[in-house]
């Protein structure tokens, strides 16, 4: 293989994925480098796993084309699944093996000779912290647990590309922080990695680059830094006003600060000021005789940007 | 697959045990109660007791039930409620690893049921030949056979209450397959015996047992090998139009 084609590890141009009539993936273009730990980031039915499932090579694409490894998953499948490791949307451990033998099993199916998945497994039972657990039924396990063994499972052969889909919802934050930790670790080892999430934190944490899609859409990529000068201001002012019958709706509100920041945005409990200097915008909103509640000065995250892009439906 | 079926099951012995019983106890009705009101009957011109007639087909279904058995009940369980294949198509397996795998696992719970059911025979003395044994690869080939269909079947179902078609399916099945009495007996609806594949693999049986050779039984192997090729092409396509979506 040549040098320049074995750093790419994905590249897809023009990905689409058809369910019948209903197009959940229109014609993504995509490039991940061996090394970076890249994200998806959208809206429920947005077509986050849709993609991955075409990128692990599970799901026939249905148009466009994709190349993993610089190989094509329709001629090449086996192959690409060998190098891979999947952590999928709903955990499909095997409810009728304990633990342990949920990641040795595992390890034959990628053909590992018995000793070696025996090997590993104990090394994995001891990153996912599940080592005293591990005769335990899985069913037996919590939601936490399952997860962990989840993604400890999806390392079992040693995988150069790792594709984990929400791998942190349901966790608590010790959990996620443990999870972060080790896909850190793992970063460093030079896994590459490609996640999707909703939690804007961990894609500003994790992510060196990202991807925001909504309906099956690239709607905007970079760094988490890039999208939140691009996309938003620096600081976010955040004030609530009192809700008494009779006062202003927060649209209204919105309206009476027109011009204060650069943008201004009502939402059902508060209004946002988008602005570069948030103390001074403050100033503003008590100089035009508005008394809220409580307000509130805090760095833009991703979470406004991608607020901003894929409008204010209900994300979780 | 195969290895994975046998860590999982070695928790659950009992259920395979449990299958093994049912043709167990007909066979012995049928020598203590059965077998004493009714006569001899022939195979292949060879007069037989009536228990040894019985015998071989019993051999059969028990290989049948084994087979259908885990090729229904715990596939619709790993396919629709643990999502196992689901897993397992992650990796390098492919969906005719699967069905193969699967399948093979249900045709050797066929073949253990029907292994110890020859120990039982043979213990009893119906057993005359030699040419017995091969009863072996002729219950494998009925292992295979419901195996592969039961698997296609059970990716066609939607729920456990489709589950009821089996028996509606293996009932009939055990009555028209030239079980109970010689296939002369059906008369004018002999014909609908050779739809049976239960019957090729009764006949097959039956004959080897008694030691008894005949041009037929070529072609009860030919309808049963085609018909196992056929469902298990069958039964791979399933797996990938369900699960590879
Ligand atoms: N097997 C399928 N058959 C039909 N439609 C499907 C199938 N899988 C997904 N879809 C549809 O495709 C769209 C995208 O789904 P997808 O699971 O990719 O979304 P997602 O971005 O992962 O959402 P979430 O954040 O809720 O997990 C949805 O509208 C969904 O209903
Ligand atoms: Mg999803």
């Amino acid at each position: 293989m040549a040098a320049a084609t074995d750093d790419l590890l994905i590249e897809a141009r023009g990905l689409t994925k058809r369910f019948g009539e209903f197009e959940a993936v229109r014609g993504i273009d995509l490039a991940v480098h061996r090394g970076e730990l890249f994200g998806f980031l959208g809206p429920n039915g947005a077509g986050k796993s849709s993609t991955m499932r075409m990128i692990a090579a599970v799901s026939p694409v249905s148009g466009g084309t994709l190349r993993i490894f610089g190989l094509d998953p329709r001629t090449h499948g086996p192959h690409i699944r060998g190098r891979l490791g999947v952590v999928p949307q709903l955990d499909t451990l095997d409810q009728e093996l304990s633990v342990e033998e949920n990641l040795r099993i595992y390890g034959r199916y990628f053909d590992l000779p018995r000793a070696e998945c025996r090997r590993r497994t104990a090394e994995l039972l001891e990153f996912a912290r599940l080592s005293d657990r591990a005769g335990s039924v899985v069913d037996t396990l919590s939601g936490g647990m399952k997860r962990r063994l989840s993604i400890a499972r999806s390392l079992i052969n040693r995988p150069e590309l790792l594709l984990l889909d929400e791998p942190t919802t349901g966790l608590d934050p010790q959990a996620r922080h443990l999870l972060w930790d080790r896909l850190y670790r793992l970063k460093q080892e030079g896994v590459t990695q490609v996640l999707t999430t909703h939690y804007m934190d961990e894609a500003e944490q994790l992510c060196d680059r990202l991807v925001v899609i909504d309906e099956g859409r690239i709607v905007a990529e970079g760094s988490p830094r890039q999208l939140i000068t691009q996309y938003s201001t620096r600081e976010v002012l955040e004030l609530r006003f009192p809700a008494r019958d009779g006062s202003a709706s927060t649209a209204e509100l919105a309206d009476q600060l027109g011009g204060v920041g650069s943008r201004q945005e009502a939402l059902a409990d508060r209004v946002l000021i988008y602005a570069d200097d948030g103390e001074h915008a403050l100033g503003e909103v008590h100089r035009r005789q508005l008394r809220p509640d409580s307000a509130l000065v805090r760095r833009a995250t991703l979470e406004d940007v991608f607020l901003q892009l894929t409008g204010r439906s209900l994300v979780d | 697959m195969v290895e994975r079926h046998l860590v999982a099951y070695r928790r659950m012995w009992l259920i395979i045990v449990s299958g093994f019983f049912e043709p167990l106890f007909y066979l012995l009705s049928m020598r203590l109660g059965v077998g004493r009101l009714v006569g001899d009957v022939t195979v292949g011109g060879r007069p037989v007791t009536y228990v040894e007639f019985v015998a071989p087909a019993l051999m059969a279904t028990s290989a049948m039930n084994g087979a259908i058995y885990d090729s229904t009940g715990n596939v619709m369980v790993r396919l629709r409620q643990m999502h196992l294949y689901d897993g397992v198509l992650a990796t390098p397996m492919t969906p005719a690893d699967v069905a193969v795998g699967d399948i093979g696992w249900a045709l050797l719970r066929g073949q253990l049921y029907a292994a110890s059911f020859l120990v039982v025979m043979t213990a009893m003395g119906l057993v005359h030949s030699w040419s017995a044994l091969l009863t072996l690869p002729a219950s494998a080939a009925v292992g295979l056979v419901f195996a592969a269909l039961g698997f296609t079947a059970t990716s066609y179902m939607r729920g456990w209450p489709d589950m009821d078609w089996v028996t509606v399916a293996t009932m009939p099945m055990l009555m028209f397959s030239a079980t109970f009495f010689p296939v002369e007996a059906y008369g004018r609806w002999r014909w609908a015996v050779n739809l049976s594949p239960l019957y090729h693999g009764v006949a097959m049986i039956r004959s080897l047992a008694a030691g008894v050779w005949a041009w037929s039984m070529l072609i009860h192997v030919a309808v049963l090998v085609v018909l196992a090729v056929v469902a298990v092409v069958v039964a791979a396509r399933r797996i990938d139009r369900l699960l590879r979506a």
